[in-house]
Parts: structure tokens; sequence; C-alpha cells
């Protein structure tokens, strides 16, 4: 265990799957994620945004090794997990959690509240069962559920925002370091969502725990967030700290995410047609040559074709990989340097 | 008024479920002129949905329908399933949520247009074909001559419901019904398929009633707004009008409850507690009462009435908020 470091350093992440054709559907290897690197810090909450098929789920699933990403490395407290097998898996497993977008698929409805919060306890033989009925009910209390009225109901008989709760609990009885959110609210009402948004928050600053919160709504990601990381088709294509990527996104795609959010204010002008984007994102299996976004760039040249843009530092913790990077001085940003890459190997991304 | 495509007036309706009845809309009242849009806006189990399936007449058996739906000159609560069936697709087409499971996945593309136009319509299978490529064409469906001959899973998410809009196009009807027609769409995607609605419903003449959870969406593209919450309308009003006065706590607390790009990293949204109310136990007086900041015993009594109390803004509360003094 090392102190100081980044609780997780993400370092030139692969992952692919091979599919067959079927149905009409191209056989080939999808590049889900392609050399994705990024740090977080301990008590930090990065946000990750993108479309369907940007692979940010994919990007979690891999972090977690499961499955095991096909190249790069995955360090958490400073030990790669792409190398840990058998007991030293388990025991890193254990720091990280995951919750999923809908609460009852990944809820057993047969078995009760109790039972679903105990069951990472009894996976990992922590304590004897009257100690694992304490922590239940210390965790459901944290999430706001009193375990009187909750312990023996089943998901069934649950809201949706009390069977997230109930992943929320669950995912906290092992007292892990880090959680990943995927889209951890996006199918609850509005109201409910609030709530369950405000809960994280509260979690986060009594357990000091790390977050990746993977979400589509950029709004929303904003709120929770330090850092945000913006995804398309596999790749890493923007990252800085959340108030500049908001206040002055770089990346075009960063900037047609960000135009297409419906403002609660009626009277707000429309976004400006050259900032919305058209069309989808191309299909995985056969990216784009150069930037994977040109072919739906407004701001692409023949350079975005031949040359794959490198994430670069252009401003404070804010990077970006664009050959023509959206700024309020467009020269300014065309003269800046690449960013030094740390020995040759770590990416740039990775510092705060 | 009688530009008035759709009136809805005292809706109410009953489901039978173990021997309780539910009451999933109580009391619904609104209209829809030609042309416009409307949104009808709400959580899970407001009544927001099945009010508009009763528009549909998609209703189960179980559901028991009272007061009236006019469109234009037809009274549909009560109208026999032949009838109706002409309406539904001419007067009224609906598209839902998840295209995915709205299309048949055994189905070509083209073949499923083509019934829908074929419904409706008395027309060659070449005549029909040439129709389904022209809505397509309509959808803005990129190669759209191949696409025909596809099957649903060779399409996205937004293509599908591209595909659905064509199907809901097939009569020309004069009412467009988008149930959460974007909710399962990622945000670029969203903003698509929002513009080609708009789009098309002005080109077309259309009046289109939008089903959202997202007072955001209706922002942006509605001309008017209704609020529902546990069946009733709650609120009402031309959408700059409600945006600029809310009155309804319910309508704030939705406003409130939206993270916004303004709002700073980890700060904490104004989240109201609980939850929406049981509908099967029928309690007197406003059904936000639990949850309401400006509660009093007379809310717990005495369900305000939906009135018109400012120049057409509606409202249903006993103690409406005042207009918020600019920050």
């Amino acid at each position: 265990m090392s102190s100081g470091g980044p609780l997780l350093d993400v370092r030139h992440l692969v992952q692919e799957f091979e599919v067959r054709a079927q149905g009409g559907v191209r056989s080939g290897v999808v590049q889900a994620v392609s050399d994705v690197s990024f740090s977080l810090d301990k008590g930090e909450t990065l946000g990750l945004v993108g479309e369907t098929g940007s692979g940010k789920s994919t990007l979690a699933r891999s972090i977690l090794q499961a499955p095991r990403p096909k190249s790069g490395e995955v360090l958490f407290e400073g030990v790669d997990l792409v190398t840990l097998r058998g007991r030293e898996m388990l025991r890193a497993r254990r720091q990280m959690q995951m919750v999923f977008q809908d609460p009852f698929g990944s809820l057993d409805p047969k078995w009760s509240v109790t039972r679903i919060v105990e069951e990472p306890l009894i996976a990992f033989r922590t304590g004897a069962r009257d100690e694992r009925r304490r922590r239940v009910t210390e965790v459901l209390e944290l999430v706001g559920l009193d375990p009187g009225r909750y312990a023996d109901r089943r998901p069934r008989s649950l809201s949706g925002g009390q069977a997230q709760r109930v992943a929320i609990a669950r995912a906290l009885a092992l007292d892990p370091a880090l959680i990943i959110y995927d889209e951890a609210v996006s199918s609850l009402d509005v109201l409910i969502r609030a709530q369950v948004l405000n809960l994280l928050e509260r979690l986060r600053s009594e357990l000091s725990l790390t977050y990746l919160f993977i979400a589509h709504d950029l709004a929303l990601v904003k709120q929770v967030s330090d850092r945000v990381a913006v995804m398309y088709l596999g790749k890493l294509v923007e990252i800085g700290p959340a108030e500049s990527l908001y206040r002055e996104p770089l990346h075009p795609y960063t900037v047609a995410l960000l135009a297409s959010i419906p403002n609660p204010d009626p009277t707000a002008p429309r976004a400006p047609a050259g900032q919305t984007i058209h069309g989808e994102p191309p299909s995985p299996i056969d990216p784009p040559s150069g930037c994977r976004f040109r072919t739906r760039c407004p701001r692409a040249q023949d350079v975005c074709a031949a040359e794959e843009p490198p994430l670069r530092k252009l401003a404070n913790g804010h990077f970006a990989a664009c050959h023509f990077p959206v700024s309020r001085d467009p020269l300014q940003a065309a003269g800046r340097e690449p960013a030094r890459l740390a020995g040759g190997h770590h990416d740039p991304a990775t510092t705060n | 008024m009688s530009e008035s495509l759709l009136d809805v007036s005292d809706l109410r309706v009953d489901f039978r479920h173990d021997r309780q009845v539910v009451r999933a809309v109580d009391g619904l009242t609104y209209s829809v002129r030609r042309g416009q849009t409307v949104a009808v806006i709400g959580e899970s189990g407001s009544g927001k949905t099945v009010s508009s399936r009763a528009v549909m007449g998609l209703l189960p058996p179980t559901a028991t329908v009272t007061g009236s739906i006019r469109f234009e000159d037809t009274e549909m609560v009560g109208l026999a399933e032949k009838a109706m069936r002409r309406h539904r697709g001419r007067g009224v087409a609906m598209v839902f949520q998840d295209p995915t499971r709205s299309l048949n996945p055994t189905m070509r593309v083209g073949a499923q247009i083509r019934e829908a136009i074929q419904t409706h319509e008395n027309t060659s299978r070449g005549g029909a074909q040439d129709r389904a490529l022209e809505l397509l064409e309509l959808v803005r469906l990129p190669a759209a001559r191949e696409r025909l001959e596809q099957y649903p899973h060779q399409l996205s998410g937004g293509m599908r419901q591209r595909v659905m809009i064509a199907i809901a196009l097939a009569a020309s009807p004069k009412l467009l019904i988008a149930d959460e027609a974007t909710t399962a769409l990622d945000v670029t995607t969203q903003a698509q398929i929002m513009e080609l609605l708009r789009d098309l419903q002005q080109r077309l003449g259309m009046a289109l009633i939008m089903i959202s959870h997202d007072l955001g969406l209706a922002a942006s593209f509605a001309d008017e707004v209704v609020v529902m919450y546990a069946g009733r309308a709650v609120e009402r009003a031309p959408t700059r009008k409600l945006f600029a006065h809310v009155r309804m706590p319910y309508t704030r607390a939705l406003l409130d409850a939206i993270p916004r790009l303004e709002n700073a990293s980890h700060s904490q949204l104004a989240a109201i507690p609980g939850q929406p109310p049981n509908l099967a136990l029928r309690e007197p007086g406003c059904p936000f009462t639990p949850r309401c900041p400006n509660a009093t015993d007379q809310c717990r009594e005495h369900a305000p009435a939906f009135a018109e109390h400012e120049p057409d803004h509606e409202w249903a509360c006993w103690h409406p908020c005042a207009d918020e003094v600019p920050a």
C-alpha cells in the first residue's frame, strides 16, 4: 500500500471484444476502450460522460477486472490489479464497489433487504452473524432507510429510490475506498434523484469515499464531480476540473454535448446551430482514422483524418485531444505545445 | 374556443386491482389547440401516461373511464372500438418511450411501415412502399432506401425512434402524443429527435402532446405546460408564464431539483422529502400536503380547486408561491 499517490491510476487501458457476424451485424473487433489514462485521488469524484457505446461502462468494468482488460495498467493504491490473482485480487476487490442503473435488476427479488446487504459480508467472510447484522443496520441507517421498517422487505415492495438506497447500502457494507456509480440515478424521478444525489454527497464527505460517477447527463455530473472526463467512441477526448470544463470546454464534442442539454429556462437562447452535432457515432468496430470524432465534427480538417490528436494540456489541469480545440482565443490555443509525457509512459491526464 | 382540437374535461380513470380502486387520473382538464405543443409533466404514477392512453383509447379493460375527451367534434369516452380505430392513426397517433419494444423484431422496417399505411389507406403494396420511403425521408433517417430492408436490431436507438415516428405519421394524424419519446436516448440524439418533432409539427401543422418528467425539455420545446401530481393537474400556463411565475409548490420543487450547469460542484440540491401518495388510499385534501413546505391544516382537509387564478394561468393550491425576486 502506498500513500500520497492517487487511489486509482489507469494507464493506457485497452479493452476489445470480438464479435461474430450474425443477422446483419458485422464481424470484427469492437474497440470499446482505446488507450485511456487517468487518475483519481483519494476523496475525489471524477465524473465520466459520453454517449451510449462510448465505452464508459466497459471502462468501469475493466477497472474492476471484470473482465480483465486487453492491455494497460490499473494501479489501485499503487498495486497493478491486472497482475493480481486469487486471494490478492479478492482483497483488492473488496475495496471497490459498483452501483448500477437498474436497482431492481441488480437486487435478487426473492431476498430480503437484510440478506441483500449482508451478502457481501458473507462472501468476504466478514465477522460473526451478529456483527454482520449490526453492520447491516448501520449501513441501512447511513442510506436513510429505517432498518425496523425495511430490513425484512423484498425489493418488489420498495420504490425505485428505496431500492437504489439498498443497492448503495450493499456497496457500503464492506467499507470500500472506491465506489463506481454506473448511471445509478439515471432512471429515478427528478425529486427522488435529487434526494439520492444529496445522499451520495453526504456519504462521500462523511466516509471520505472516492467516486467514479458515470452518467450521460452533464448537468447531473457537474453537480457531484471535482473533475470530469468525456469519452467518445472508446477514447478519452477531454478531462479537466469540472468548473473549467463546463465554462470553457475545449473539445468540439464536449461543446456539442453541452449544447444538447435542454435548458430549464424558456427565455434562454437556443444553442447556435454550429454547436449541435448531427448523426450518430460510427461503429466502434471500424472507427474513423485519426480523430474518431472527425466524421461529426464541425471543425474537422484534413489533418484530423491523418493524425490522431494526443491528449494535451491546454489549461490548468485541463486536457483535450483535439487538433483545433475550441477556445476563447483560438490563436493562442493553436500555438500551445503538446504536454510532456512524464517518463514517456504516463499520460498527462493523470496529474491533477 | 373553436380552434380547440382536443378538450379533456374532468377525466377520471379508475383501475380495479385486488378489490381496491386506484384512481390514476382524477378530474383532469386541459385543451390542445391545432398545431400547439403541450407538455404534460409529472413523476412516475402522476397519471400522465394513463391520461394520454385514454385519449388514444388504449386502456386495458380493468380501467373505467369517466368524464369527457372531445377530439374535434367526437366524444371519445365510450366510443365503440370500431370508431376508435378510425380515430387512432388519423386523429391521434402515439410514439412510446422504448422503440425496441414497440417494433416487431422479426419484421423488416419497410413491412412495419407499410402495415401502418395499409391499415388506414386502400393502397397497393408498391404504393405503400413508396409512401414508406417518403415517410422515412420525412423523419430524416439516413440511407432511407436501404433501411426499408433492414430489421430493427440493425438500427440504433435513435434510428428506431425515427422509424416509430414514421409509423405514427403514416395516416397524417392531427395530434401526435410523444410519451417520454426521448427519455431512453442520449442527449445529442434527444436534441435531434426533439428538433425533428418540432420541424415535422410545423411542416404538417400537427399538434403535439409531449409527456415527460423533464421540465427542462418542456421549457425548450412546449408552448404550454400542464403539471400533474397524483392524477390531477396542479398547474397549467403558457411555458414562459409558468417558468416566470411558478405558483404551485410542487412545480417549484420539480424545478429546484433539476441539477443545473450553474450549480457549484458538491452543492446540495433542493430536494423535498417523501414520495408521491398511494393512489388507492383516497385521502381528502391536497395530495401534495405531506411533502409541501407551504402546507397547513386547510390543505389536509380540503383539496384546492384547479382554477384560473391569473389570466391564462391555472393552479390548484391554497398557498401559492410568490414570484421569486431575481438574484
